[in-house]
């Protein structure tokens, strides 16, 4: 526990000296960004993975689980490992996604600057089992939404990218076989640059990620893969693909490496821009399964789910701020619109259903992390995140008026990218 | 983390359930019909929850929030303010209007127990308190309140007319608010306690009403009503500089209450639709919502927006609990819970069509009743004006 402790508070140190000394914004790496960007614009159709194949070396280890956490009374306050985590992320939000933001949604590109800072806040560790040389001693499902939370308030583009290989080790961890965790867990402690990504979501209209078109098959003990993906974050640049896909009638969850059997087409989409959005092609590629008897396949969805709530809220927070500011600032008829109800109003109203939201989406994680059944709770935070962060990601830009229409605002980035909430199914995972 | 209901409540909170199954549903409707036949029937359930809250542990409907007194704990801390409000969402599961007529729970109670000395505690420890706090002149505007009291040796005189008191034919004493003096505005407002029969003091006429009717709502007229000075509450000193905070602070704890109201009682309208509709219900909530019937997907967005509501009410009294400045939140959950719960009565009855609203269901009852939860205790848009007002660092004189 201690070990555990010092460990933690070991990386918040380090990320806020990391902080205060990095110059983000150096000039020849934007000049990168744009000249890549250019390069990226005129590719067209499918293409071979620009990755190229990783050497994965397995070491066995035992099946890794976390054990869970016990609960008795009512509690909304943070444990001091949780407020120290969540500060240093707002921190790095306000300070570095805020301002790369613009750029990279413009260029959709996610900033290589960026990889850095993967390493340097220690995100990865926080998935990785204590016994892995990680600091994760138990389900710390309510800390990882927290630190998607607090990064969204931010970007919520680029929280998606950097949470996308944090993402598929929480998942390997909580659901992955002792072959699958052998493959890949070691590697991932050992390698912080081993990139990892979901290829989980179809094109499909009213997409229902039970009814997948996406199928595995079983020839001699080696599963394969056989189907199209969309919306997969970063997947030019994944070397791990956790992929859903029909076997046997039922939905399952396997992992895949990047090889040439898959094939890549950019999907630029509404939003989510800075995530490279790709569709992927599995041409018969070979792939393990990921689960072991205890996979439950709605759970999986629901902690991916979250993970996209959360961000949610935090970018909503992001917007409310945004609106406070600029009413009070914009003046009309002689004083600032903040002081007319009709806008005041709005702004209440985005208090009220963050914070609502917010309930919804620690309620189901609570529960999550101490193992009770939280299907139904994650549905309705789902449904709830869905509507409101839509609603609130609509009144930033109307506040803004005209100019809440134009790129010299980021409000019309967080409406294009909230609009997302709504659409994924898992992609990520708490 | 956690935000389920603390394991310590569950039987407090079964008890409230089974009193709202048992005794309120059963005469629901016969004193929606009756308006201002007083409910002999919760005579002897005041008495049980007298007794039961002798012991520790009870339910309560509002009379025990507010209490800052005893020992500071260290630590989490699940309080009166949590159990009261899990309470009165079992009880107005029952019936609202009744847990608003439970003998000695009424909303004076809870401003006696909030600033209340320890000798007034004392002395007013048995009484039935209503609030009177509306005049004919001032609803929302309560720092433009003209009822006056006047010092005269060791008593006040009282004049004024005040209207919509709850409980103010059956109550053994008003709160009243008062001013000691207009020109020095909210600051000069105190609230003094009138026992029933004090000479000057008389309810004028009973309104007839949208719901809750079961729940007497007084009209009262004082003419040079004598109180003794010992019975205004808290500090007698008009102090500018804290104005209004001292009487506005019952709303931090009594604004989550009427939230849980709103809760309790969408809770019943959202329960029975969705026994009516259980054969078109996923049980275990598999079918993702765009492929969900138009229906369901309707019933499991007012199960989101309930959920959202109840939790940040509890939220709103943990922070009270735990002592934790909550104005803001406070106003949250009666914002969110007032809306979602006048939302989900009315949906209710429309999606049950005609059955809905027919007498023969309930339905149509809770949907009238939810209505006043919007509006008591600080409207929607009040509600509104104040987490702007905090949100975007505004005045009332800015943001008006």
């Amino acid at each position: 526990m201690t070990s555990m402790i010092n460990k933690a508070q070991g990386l918040g140190l380090s990320l806020i000296t990391k902080l205060a000394g990095s110059d983000v914004l150096d000039q020849l790496k934007l000049r990168k960004f744009v000249e890549k960007s250019l390069y990226q614009g005129s590719k067209a159709g499918f293409k071979a993975l620009s990755q190229t194949q990783k050497a994965f070396k397995p070491k066995q280890i035992s099946q890794q689980r976390l054990p869970q956490q016990q609960k008795t009374l009512f509690d909304l306050s943070l444990t001091e490992e949780q407020q120290m985590t969540s500060d240093a992320m707002s921190q790095f939000a306000q300070e570095v996604l805020l301002g790369l933001a613009h750029d990279a949604d413009q260029t959709a590109q996610f900033p290589e600057s960026l990889w850095q800072y993967v390493e340097d806040l220690g995100l990865n560790y926080y998935a990785l089992p204590e016994a892995l040389g990680g600091v994760a001693t138990e389900q710390n499902i309510v800390s990882n939404l927290l630190i998607a939370e607090k990064l969204a308030e931010g970007d919520f583009s680029l929280t998606a990218g950097l949470l996308s290989t944090f993402s598929v080790i929480n998942a390997i961890t909580r659901w992955g076989s002792a072959e699958v965790q052998s493959m890949y867990l070691p590697c991932f402690a050992e390698d912080s640059d081993i990139t990892a990504t979901f290829a989980v979501q179809e094109a499909t209209p009213a997409f229902n990620p039970y009814v997948l078109k996406t199928k595995a098959s079983l020839e001699n003990d080696q599963f394969y893969i056989d189907g199209e993906k969309t919306l997969v974050i970063l997947g030019d640049l994944a070397d791990v693909f956790l992929v859903s896909a029909d076997f046997n009638d039922k939905p399952d969850i396997f992992v895949v490496q990047c090889n040439d059997s898959i094939s890549i087409k950019n999907t630029p989409a509404m939003g989510l821009k800075a995530t490279e959005t790709a569709t992927l092609r599995f041409n018969h590629t070979p792939a393990l399964r990921l689960g072991a008897t205890d996979f439950d396949y709605t759970a999986f969805l629901d902690l991916g789910n979250l993970m996209w709530c959360a961000m949610a809220v935090g970018t909503c927070d992001a917007v409310k701020a945004y609106c406070i500011k600029y009413a009070n600032e914009r003046t009309a008829f002689g004083e600032p619109i903040s002081h007319r109800q009709s806008v005041a109003f709005m702004i209440a109203d985005m208090a009220i259903e963050i914070d609502a939201m917010r309930m919804l989406v620690l309620n189901a994680a609570s529960l999550a992390e101490s193992g009770k059944p939280f299907h139904r709770e994650a549905y309705l935070a789902r449904l709830l995140c869905a509507e409101k962060s839509m609603k609130i990601g609509t009144d930033g830009v109307q506040i803004l008026g005209g100019h809440g229409f134009t790129k010299e605002h980021p409000v019309e980035r967080w409406y294009r990218d909230l609009r997302a909430t709504a659409i994924l199914h898992s992609g990520l995972h708490a | 983390m956690n935000l389920q209901n603390p394991k310590k409540f569950k039987m407090m909170i079964d008890q409230a359930h089974d009193v709202a199954i048992n005794v309120l549903r059963p005469i629901s409707r016969k004193y929606d019909k009756a308006e201002h036949a007083y409910p002999k029937e919760l005579d002897m359930l005041a008495s049980l929850i007298d007794g039961m809250n002798e012991g520790g542990e009870g339910i309560n409907a509002g009379a025990a929030v507010g209490k800052k007194r005893g020992e500071v704990e260290t630590g989490n801390k699940n309080g009166n303010n949590i159990s009261t409000a899990l309470g009165v969402i079992e009880m107005c599961y029952g019936d609202a209007g009744m847990m608003l007529t439970m003998p000695r729970q009424g909303l004076g109670n809870s401003a006696i127990a909030a600033v209340a000395n320890d000798e007034q505690l004392e002395r007013f420890k048995n009484t039935w308190a209503a609030m009177a706090i509306t005049e004919p002149g001032c609803g929302s505007d309560s720092a433009a309140i003209r009822t006056t009291a006047t010092k005269d040796g060791d008593e006040y005189i009282i004049n004024g007319e005040k209207i919509f008191v709850t409980c103010g034919e059956r109550a053994d004493s008003v709160v009243v608010w008062a001013t000691l003096d207009k020109k020095l505005g909210r600051a000069a407002i105190k609230s003094f306690v009138v026992p029933k029969g004090t000479p000057g003091m008389k309810v004028e006429r009973l309104e007839y009403k949208l719901g809750i009717k079961v729940s007497d709502t007084a009209v009262i007229s004082f003419i040079d009503c004598r109180v003794p000075a010992a019975n205004l509450l808290g500090n007698p000193e008009i102090d500018v500089a804290k104005g209004f905070a001292g009487v506005m602070e019952t709303f931090d704890n009594t604004r989550p209450l009427v939230a849980a109201m709103a809760i309790g009682c969408a809770k019943a309208s959202l329960e029975r639709i969705k026994e009516i509709f259980k054969d078109q219900l996923d049980a275990d909530y598999k079918t993702p919502y765009l492929q969900a019937s138009n229906l369901a997907a309707q019933i499991y967005r007012m199960e989101a927006e309930w959920e959202a509501a109840r939790l940040l009410t509890l939220k709103a009294c943990w922070m009270a609990d735990n002592r934790k400045p909550n104005s803001k939140e406070a106003s949250i959950a009666k914002a969110k819970a007032g809306r979602v719960g006048n939302e989900i009565t009315l949906k209710c009855v429309e999606l049950a069509a005609s059955m809905g609203y027919n007498e023969d269901e309930l339905l149509e009852k809770w949907a009238r009743d939810s209505k006043i939860l919007d509006i008591f205790e600080g409207t929607q848009q009040i509600q509104q004006l104040i987490i702007a007002r905090r949100e975007l660092g505004k005045s009332s004189s800015e943001l008006k």
